[in-house]
């Protein structure tokens, strides 16, 4: 059992702001309405959880969060900083410097190994750890010198977190990490998750379809068509560990 | 190393089989280009310095004879700066254990031994004494066609008497780099040499004391050629001068400028092809490239590398493909380089051969490389730049399959299972399939380029040699001499029949162009040498007029019906108008035609010929140019089986050499583009076939889809090979034109099967090599990672 933090809503803590976002992607002849007006906030050291069916519109809102993505209306900013009039240059160097990604299915690079895989991140990071001190973080310093396909799905995507963290970044944002994992191996994974935003104190957000993920979170945020539809405040968070599904 | 640089080596090992295939692409291109042009600069370089080192002249003129003291007023012609006389004639030499007729031009060398001007090279031995009048010094490439060392004897008619030679050196000249009897088809260093003698023993033999009949002079830089030529010519117009000429129409000289011009040309086309094939192998496998890495380009990006990171990454890819062929092409160009210079060498003499590489050849084989690294990759690397990071993040939806046209036109029942998949896949891609096909068709048509090569010359030789050159020997007179030489010719041992013909030196002029070539007169309905052109059709004479070689009249911008200016260059040097009655092909020579009686009529010299063609009874024409060797009218013999054996004697090697580059090329080129399509097409399908066999499909099965459509795609180049090939030989023909000879465009099918076949056999070798990799393939690793 862990203790809620207070995500308080002094100005000073909030990392993002998120106002009438919306996204259309034009298909040619019909427009998908990924996003319909959202809008929210993350606050720093919280770790909240993305909770909506597929095709609710996660997926674009933490693209768009993390600058992969620009939206068609409405309003981001992180730590005051405009995101949605930012330049191309001024979104990847905000990618390099601040912003830490887990995805699905890891996109780690197969001609590399699991310390060169964080190299390519710490050698271009601001403020990066070694990347052996990542790893050891989620739990594979004996896998340093094998390559992706000589590991196991956990492994990989543990290693995916690990280049995600090793820049150091602010916020750590994370599309179904546990998606393509069984549960046993999805635990391990949402534990190094956990411990990443309780010993680094990096602002997490946790994509996910699978209602029981969120009783890890602080916060958890439902989407449903493009909207948010509720917000949920866990009072205690769950340890990964008393997590089954 | 940073960790993406390591990505780069290890995906280039990844690519080993396409790097493979691209590198010998870049290769060839880079290889032949160097080659072609530092063969060119080499020999260019080579020759300037012989020429500059030893004093090559700008201007000629031959005459009957003239006193010493005309050279005074030579020398007086404004812009003219060095004057050297000499004494020059053509002999009938006497090979001892060399039954055939053998011609030498004697020329004489001061008997200080100081030329100013054409100085020799001694390459072995010393000048002729002057003291005596025995000794003599050859040309290389007639000593060596036979063997003669110094103090080797040789025989000449010498003004009508046999007179036994001793050789005391063997030289080279500026003037003989390519040394050639003056309009003659090819080289023959066996049976024509040039022998150097002191003045004073030459001028005895032909009471030449104090006069000359031939002249060679340098000019101040600056000079106009043709003011000075004219001088000349007014100069020794009363003393029977043959027509002044410059140094661009001097036979040697000509003849390698026309081969730099080859060189130049060769240079330009197969590295092009080259180019273009490198470029659309890039191409591929780099469009390929990017696409499976979509995810990690995205990754990547996420991660804030930029796209211009993204680019300079794959960017490095490409160069690293590119320079292995590049650093290997330029090695194996200058190694190739020198192999062509040492063959040009045994044709074209000069002291050594210098070899040059220039810096600007490196910087544009480097250019050509990279210009079809651009050419191929600019489209794939803009894309990986444009992708929009969270795009690519999306799994790449399944390949859009359609009802194949062919299925559409009802054959679709028939088709199996797998049939359908090779026809749709074909069908997904079609602008891969074409540029496929277009590769392939590309190497075929390389093959046939150079077994045409063949083809064409052996045409050529049987057209020239054997159509239209029926007499067994052609002689020669000194002078141009009465019809009746031909009834006392005819009268001889063995002689079955014979024809008269005339040859008339002379310079054509219309409008402002002239040239210097002969005018052939030809008995009306020749037996024994018909004009044929290149339909083989006989050209009937006119009887009045002349008719040109189109190589020719398009030289001098004439059209039939157009009136030139003969100038005639011996005897009554009469200068008449003529009308061109018309323009023929022909390959060889560049040479008017007339009626042998109208030429006669023009010249108003009565019934004179210049020698006689003649067949005879194989058994006395050993006898037969014995006598004629010792007819002091009888200036030379040309035996026409001896003239075949001798053209292939001259040209085999570079032939040979060419085939075997042009085989080379065509070859890579096939085995990059086959190779490469397998390989691409195995790892693209490798999840599909791997399901197939997962379903129950056997090896052999899934070996037919892939290899099917493999087959099928070198089928399907084929036709279209042959149709580029012919339009290469076409353009080879076309630039390869020159005074010597124009390549005739025949294509003989065994050509056309050589070509298909080495591209089947590469496309089956590249078959076979990933029917082992499909052999091996494996299911479970294939099914489980996510491409
Ligand atoms: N690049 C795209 N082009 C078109 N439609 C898209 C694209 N990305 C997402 N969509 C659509 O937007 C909607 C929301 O997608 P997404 O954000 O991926 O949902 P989630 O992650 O919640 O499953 C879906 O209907 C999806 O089909
Ligand atoms: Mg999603």
């Amino acid at each position: 059992m862990t203790a809620q933090r207070n995500p308080s809503n002094n100005p000073e803590n909030v990392v993002f702001q998120v106002r009438d976002l919306a996204k259309i992607y034009d298909m040619g002849e019909v427009k998908v309405h990924a996003l319909r007006g959202a809008n929210l906030e993350l606050f720093s050291k919280e770790l909240i959880v993305l909770l909506g069916p597929s095709g609710s519109g996660k997926s674009t809102l933490l693209n768009i969060l993390g600058g992969l993505d620009t939206a068609t209306s409405g309003f981001v900013s992180y730590r005051g900083r405009n995101l949605t009039s930012a330049t191309e240059a001024e979104l990847t160097e905000y990618r390099r410097f601040h912003v830490g990604f887990v995805f699905q299915f890891y996109n780690l690079i197969p001609s590399l190994t699991a310390l060169e895989n964080v190299s390519v991140v710490t050698e271009i990071a601001g403020n990066p750890m070694k990347p052996e001190d990542a790893l050891a973080l989620v739990g594979l310093t004996e896998r340093l010198d094998h390559f992706p396909a000589q590991l196991s799905g956990g492994e990989q995507q543990r290693v995916a977190i690990a280049r995600a963290i090793s820049k150091n970044p602010e916020v750590l944002l994370c599309d179904e990490p546990t998606g393509a994992l069984d549960s046993q191996t999805g635990v391990v994974v949402l534990e190094a998750l956990e411990r990443v935003n309780r010993e680094l104190n990096t602002a997490t957000a946790i994509i996910t379809h699978n209602v029981d993920i969120a009783a890890m979170a602080d916060r958890v945020i439902h989407l449903s068509n493009g909207r948010i539809s509720e917000v949920t405040a866990n009072k205690v968070r769950k340890s990964p560990r008393e997590i089954k599904w | 190393m940073k960790a993406l640089d390591r990505k780069v080596w290890r995906d280039l090992w990844r690519m080993k089989g396409q790097v493979f295939a691209i590198t010998l692409v870049v290769m060839s291109g880079v290889a032949t280009f160097v080659m072609f042009i530092t063969t060119m600069h080499s020999l260019d370089l080579t020759r300037n310095r012989f020429y500059l080192d030893y004093n090559f002249a700008d201007a000629f003129v031959s005459l009957k004879r003239a006193p010493e003291s005309l050279k005074d007023k030579i020398k007086d012609v404004a812009g003219v700066n060095q004057v050297e006389t000499r004494v020059s004639a053509y002999v009938k030499l006497d090979v001892r254990g060399f039954s055939e007729p053998v011609t030498g031009h004697i020329i004489s060398v001061p008997d200080d031994g100081q030329s100013l001007v054409n100085r020799i090279y001694m390459r072995k031995g010393r000048l002729a004494d002057p003291a005596k009048d025995n000794e003599v010094v050859i040309s290389e490439t007639f000593a060596h066609a036979h063997g003669f060392n110094l103090g080797d004897p040789l025989a000449a008619v010498i003004n009508g008497k046999w007179k036994k030679l001793t050789i005391t050196g063997i030289a080279l000249s500026p003037e003989f780099v390519l040394v050639m009897r003056p309009f003659a088809m090819s080289p023959d260093f066996k049976r024509y040499g040039i022998l150097w003698m002191s003045r004073k023993a030459i001028s005895k033999a032909y009471n030449m004391e104090g006069a000359f009949n031939d002249v060679v002079l340098t000019l101040y830089p600056g000079t106009k050629v043709n003011d000075v030529l004219r001088e000349l010519d007014n100069i020794v117009d009363r003393y029977g001068g043959f027509g002044a000429f410059a140094r661009k129409d001097q036979i040697s000289h000509r003849l390698l400028n026309e081969e730099f011009n080859m060189l130049r040309n060769m240079a330009r086309i197969f590295p092009t092809i080259f180019i273009c094939v490198a470029a659309f192998l890039l191409n591929v496998v780099m469009s390929r490239t990017v696409n499976t890495q979509r995810e990690q380009i995205a990754a990547l990006k996420a991660f804030g590398y930029d796209n211009t990171a993204i680019v300079i990454h794959y960017g490095k890819l490409v160069v690293l493909i590119i320079s292995s062929g590049l650093l290997l092409g330029i090695a194996v160009g200058i190694w190739l380089g020198q192999i062509l210079g040492g063959i040009y060498m045994e044709i074209y003499r000069f002291p050594d051969l210098a070899f040059i590489l220039k810096p600007w050849v490196i910087v544009t084989a480097i250019m050509i490389s990279i210009l079809s690294a651009m050419a191929g990759t600019v489209h794939s690397l803009w894309r990986s730049a444009k992708q929009p990071p969270a795009e690519a993040m999306r799994p790449e939806p399944p390949a859009k399959y359609r009802v194949s046209l062919l299925e559409k036109a009802g054959i679709g029942p028939w088709l199996t299972q797998p049939s359908r998949i090779i026809v749709r896949n074909i069908g997904r891609k079609p602008i891969r399939t074409f540029l496929s096909i277009i590769g392939i068709a590309v190497a075929c048509a390389t093959m046939i380029s150079s077994g045409f090569f063949k083809d064409s010359v052996d045409h050529m030789v049987n057209v020239q040699f054997v159509l239209s050159q029926k007499e067994d020997m052609a002689v020669g007179f000194t002078e141009p001499t009465s019809y009746r030489a031909l009834y006392e010719l005819k009268e001889m041992e063995g002689v079955h029949y014979a024809e008269t013909f005339r040859t008339v030196p002379v310079r054509l002029k219309f409008g402002r162009s002239s040239y210097k070539t002969v005018i052939n007169g030809i008995e009306p309905d020749s037996r024994l040498h018909p004009l044929l052109d290149t339909n083989l059709k006989p050209v009937t004479l006119p009887q009045e007029g002349i008719v040109l070689n189109d190589y020719l009249g398009k030289m001098l911008g004439v059209k039939a019906g157009d009136m030139l200016t003969v100038e005639a260059l011996e005897g009554s040097k009469a200068i008449r108008q003529v009308q061109v009655i018309a323009l023929v092909r022909l390959y060889l020579g560049v040479m008017g035609y007339m009626d042998l009686k109208a030429l006669n009529r023009l010249m108003r010299e009565g019934d004179a010929v210049s020698g006689i063609y003649l067949t005879a009874d194989e058994r006395y024409q050993d006898k037969l140019y014995r006598s004629f060797v010792n007819m002091p009218r009888v200036s030379g013999t040309i035996v026409r089986k001896n003239e075949i054996s001798n053209f292939y004697d001259v040209q085999a090697k570079g032939m040979l050499f060419f085939t075997f580059i042009a085989t080379l090329m065509a070859g890579s080129i096939s085995i990059g583009v086959v190779y490469n399509n397998a390989r691409i097409a195995l790892s693209e399908r490798s999840r599909e076939l791997s399901s197939l066999r997962v379903l129950g499909y056997t090896r052999g099965e899934i070996s037919y889809i892939l290899l099917g459509e493999l087959a099928l795609i070198a089928l399907t180049a084929i036709p279209p090979g042959f149709l580029i090939g012919y339009g290469l030989c076409a353009y080879i023909t076309e630039i390869l034109q020159s005074d010597l000879f124009r390549i005739p465009l025949v294509i003989e099918l065994k050509t056309y099967s050589m070509a298909a076949a080495v591209v089947l056999v590469s496309a089956s070798v590249s078959g076979l090599i990933v029917r082992r990799k499909l052999d091996h393939l494996d299911l479970v690793e294939v099914l489980k990672t996510r491409e």
